[in-house]
């Protein structure tokens, strides 16, 4: 049974048809890679699957329940879906482990010891452990994207939304980044990660979704996906993209 | 005690509310060309002159008009001067202006980029032709939203001009008072003269003040 | 024209007792009227709602009116409504709603610049609107707006002057009292002008030391 399962989902911005029909499930532990160029609607997609969107049509299911139209409620969908932005979106004014521990605390009602306990875990996983008290202000943005990352994970969803989250970054820091999600994969996370890295999502995932005009166009493992497109569309964008 | 009938009561404000519209247009135009001249002698002038301009505009916003008014009305008697009510309110109300004005007014040609001195001087423009030409008609632009909406503050200002007993809508709401006892009509009509002054004008503030932010932005 | 200060001498206890209140007042106003204007922003921001249109209404009026008639129509007009108030009551009651009014246009400002990755952050999270408010909006848009809401709180201590007129012994009061007995009021206006604007400098420089506590996060790239 697949864990996440999306079913005929369609999305519009005024007469701007964005999805137009995507169907995809995703089983537990899987690393899914959304590739495609700008306006295909791969992070409306991302966005419906946590809600922050609200699509016109079409159902999503998580581990059998139904998690959209208003099925879960916020608290209960951050516990399921996880999501991490393209700019961070770190609170300012909270430090590292109060932008980790906020959520479980406010939401969840953990005892505050014991969500700093998870959160200091978590933030040892990403490698933060020894910036616990910086603002997010004194971090470097790979740093600050680590926290991110630590901070949805303190949720302990089942799924994590990761939208474009090297492309805020210098180049030099972006490798931090994938390292961890690297490691996340490596224990069995489940990620779904729209991505600009092809060389991240051929390596590290174990599938790859083109998307192109709100459609998924090819999908399929990525050393198939890549070296033999079967569309001229893909061959175009990993053309335009290497 | 006389009976008012509301008509009396409202009549009355309204041939009162006459002087606060007056008083409010004396210190706003006094205030607005002494606001200038400030603000000229703050942006240009010598760093001695500059301070002092500074110091004005920090003891007059740094103190309360209440206070302000009083001194205008006690100090002219201290040098021999008897004034009216009317000439102190005047006096104190436009330098109270000028001062808020001078500080607007100075932000704003101070948000003029830095760029746009340079490029003056680079043609060959001096500080006089650079100000006229190319930041002034600039900074003006940046200058209506605030200061309409500063003259707002003047009208409500007048107001205090009732404690020096300067009879404007204030005083002659609390006179009336006197007389007729009822409070709470008489308060709620004076709110409601200094509302319909206003609150046009807070609205026009913003209004350009959302359409300078629109156009600025595009 | 001879200036004469010795004359106040005698008065300091009068002086120090419209002070103190002057003070109070200023310090009750600044908690009191900010957590109001919290709450009306808060409303504001929530939508169109009969709540929010009423706290419009009342910010409006507010901000459109003079504080001294807002003052008489507390102080007169209540107790002619079967309310009865008493002078310190009304001073304050007015002093709090004028804050209020003012600050929850100041913080909206604040709030409306909220960029909306925070939102977004917030709501993946899974807060609610309170929570996000409460927890992610509210302090950064303090910190944006700190400087206007410094001058906003100078004002009203500065229009504080004006309940003196209702018979609160505040500083103005103690001015009027003096000049009434030694009819020296240039000197004394001149004195108490001089408290108000130390105190003035001092409302200031409590308020950015308190900043610079509260907004401890703005000062990045110490690590």
């Amino acid at each position: 049974m697949a864990l996440v399962a999306v079913n005929d989902l369609h999305k519009s911005f005024g007469d701007l048809e964005v999805l137009k029909g995507i169907d995809l499930e995703i089983e537990a532990g899987e690393v899914v890679s959304v590739i495609g160029r700008s306006g295909s609607g791969k992070s409306t997609f991302l966005r419906c699957l946590n809600q922050l969107e609200h699509h016109d049509w079409g159902t999503i299911h998580l581990a059998d329940q139904r998690l959209d139209g208003g099925a879960m409620s916020p608290g209960e969908l951050s516990q399921n879906v996880g999501m991490v932005f393209q700019s961070f979106n770190l609170f300012p004014h909270k430090t590292v482990i109060e932008n980790v521990m906020l959520a479980p605390v406010v939401v969840k009602q953990t005892p505050r010891a014991e969500a700093r306990q998870i959160a200091e875990q978590m933030l040892d996983k990403v490698g933060m452990l020894e910036k616990i008290d910086a603002y997010p202000a004194q971090l470097s943005g790979g740093q600050q994207q680590r926290v991110a990352i630590a901070r949805a994970l303190a949720m302990q969803p089942k799924v994590l939304l990761c939208d474009e989250v090297t492309s805020a970054l210098d180049p030099e820091l972006v490798g931090e980044v994938l390292h961890v999600l690297e490691s996340l994969a490596a224990e069995g996370m489940t990620l779904i990660l729209v991505t600009h890295e092809m060389k991240f999502a051929r390596d590290v995932s174990h599938r790859v979704v083109f998307m192109h005009h709100g459609h998924i166009h090819e999908a399929g493992d990525p050393q198939t996906l890549f070296t033999q497109p079967k569309t001229p569309e893909l061959s175009q964008f990993i053309a335009s993209i290497l | 005690m006389t009976d008012f009938t509301l008509w009396d009561i409202v009549r009355n404000l309204l041939l009162a509310g006459r002087w606060t519209v007056v008083l409010s247009l004396i210190a706003f135009a006094g205030g607005a060309c002494v606001g200038l001249m400030l603000t000229l002698l703050r942006m240009g002038g010598l760093w001695p002159i500059r301070w002092l301009v500074r110091l004005y505009v920090d003891l007059f916003q740094g103190t309360p008009l209440l206070m302000q008014l009083f001194l205008a009305y006690f100090g002219a008697a201290v040098l021999g001067f008897d004034i009216s009510a009317w000439t102190a309110a005047s006096v104190a109300l436009t330098l109270f202006t000028s001062a808020f004005l001078c500080d607007i007014w100075r932000g704003c040609v101070e948000a003029v980029p830095s760029g746009q001195w340079q490029a003056a001087r680079v043609l060959g423009l001096n500080y006089l032709q650079s100000m006229r030409h190319v930041i002034l008609p600039q900074a003006l632009r940046l200058a209506v939203p605030p200061t309409v909406g500063f003259s707002v503050q003047v009208i409500k200002g007048t107001a205090l001009a009732s404690v020096i007993g300067f009879v404007e809508l204030t005083k002659a709401g609390t006179m009336l008072n006197n007389a007729a006892f009822a409070p709470f009509t008489i308060f709620a009509l004076v709110a409601l003269g200094y509302f319909i002054l206003c609150y046009p004008l807070s609205r026009y503030a913003r209004y350009l003040e959302r359409k300078l932010y629109g156009a600025g932005s595009r | 024209m001879t200036l004469d200060f010795s004359t106040l001498l005698p008065y300091t206890d009068e002086i120090l007792k419209g002070l103190m209140t002057t003070v109070w007042l200023t310090v009750v106003t600044t908690f009191v009227g900010i957590a109001l204007a919290i709450v009306v922003a808060y409303v504001r921001d929530g939508g169109r709602g009969i709540a929010s249109r009423l706290l419009g209404a009342y910010v409006e009026v507010t901000r459109n009116t003079p504080f001294i008639v807002q003052l008489f129509f507390l102080f007169f007009g209540l107790p002619a409504l079967g309310v009865p108030i008493s002078a310190t009551v009304a001073a304050l009651l007015a002093m709090v709603l004028n804050l209020g009014a003012y600050t929850a246009e100041i913080l909206r400002a604040g709030i409306d610049s909220t960029a909306r990755g925070q939102h977004e952050a917030a709501r993946a999270l899974g807060l609610s609107r309170l929570q996000s408010f409460r927890h992610v909006v509210l302090v950064p848009a303090f910190s944006r707006v700190y400087p206007s809401l410094i001058s906003q709180c100078i004002i009203v201590m500065l229009g504080s002057a004006v309940v003196s007129q209702i018979s609160v012994f505040d500083l103005t009061y103690a001015a009027n009292f003096i000049q009434s007995r030694n009819f020296r009021g240039f000197e004394v206006y001149l004195v108490v002008t001089l408290i108000y604007l130390l105190l003035a400098v001092g409302l200031r420089l409590a308020f950015e030391f308190v900043g610079r506590r509260l907004f401890a996060f703005l000062q990045g790239g110490s690590s």
